[in-house]
């Protein structure tokens, strides 16, 4: 299956419970498949950054064999409305 | 150990003096790596994050990076005035690149290591010098961010 942002999306609202996540395709930015998400996933809570990155790279392992570049942003929904605020 | 030699050498030759360097390039295993089974590399790789405080693995080195999240590792490092760090280019050896990814368990290049402790890539770094918390992980491994003086100064 190709990597889509959508499949991505809907990976990472299945596995780790995202309430809200935003993909972007910057593969036409580099040669090859990259992506760029912000992931916002209440199971995010009070775990170290490492720890997310992780949990996300676990959801996308599949994938991640095929991506050249990842970039994520993990955010708890509380620091996302902080965020949102500024 | 004479190619290290030689390596370090030629860091002192060219742009290094202009550049003022300190920071070591260290020189990955030759060619006969490539012959060494994966057993081997993750025991190599075990013993090179712990050899130096402050280790990163990167695509190119930290005078020329080539690639834009390997090149923000470096110049996050170098905004808080760490120098002293240990660089490994994985574009010299694909048995590095592949063993790293295996060795921390993470899929992507910049890597970085603080005494020995995978920290993250160049999101992690990046995410920990807004928060304020590289300084505080820097202060913990015995080195003071440029950017405490930084602050002072302004005060």
């Amino acid at each position: 299956m190709a990597i889509t942002t959508d499949l991505i999306r809907e990976k990472l609202i299945a596995e780790i419970g995202a309430v809200h996540v935003d993909v972007e395709d910057t593969s036409p930015n580099r040669c090859a498949a990259s992506f760029k998400v912000l992931v916002v996933s209440p199971q995010f809570e009070g775990k170290p950054l490492l720890q997310r990155h992780r949990m996300v790279n676990t959801c996308l392992a599949e994938e991640l064999k095929e991506i050249h570049a990842f970039e994520q942003k993990t955010l708890t929904p509380e620091q996302w409305e902080k965020q949102k605020a500024q | 150990m004479n190619t290290l030699i030689r390596t370090t050498a030629r860091c002192f030759r060219g742009g290094a003096v202009l550049f003022n360097k300190p920071q070591v390039d260290r020189h990955l295993p030759c060619a006969s790596a490539r012959l060494l089974c994966s057993a081997d590399i993750q025991k190599n790789l075990a013993e090179m994050v712990k050899k130096d405080k402050v280790v990163v693995f990167i695509k190119g080195t930290p005078a020329q990076p080539m690639c834009g999240f390997s090149n923000a590792v470096v110049q996050i490092l170098r905004m808080h005035g760490v120098d002293d760090y240990a660089s490994y280019n994985v574009l010299d050896d694909q048995d590095i690149r592949q063993g790293v990814k295996t060795f921390s368990n993470w899929p992507t290049i910049p890597q970085v290591f603080f005494n020995g402790e995978f920290v993250g890539g160049c999101d992690i770094l990046l995410q920990m010098h807004q928060s304020g918390d590289l300084v505080d992980e820097l202060n913990k491994l015995g080195i003071r961010s440029a950017l405490l003086d930084a602050e002072q100064e302004s005060k």
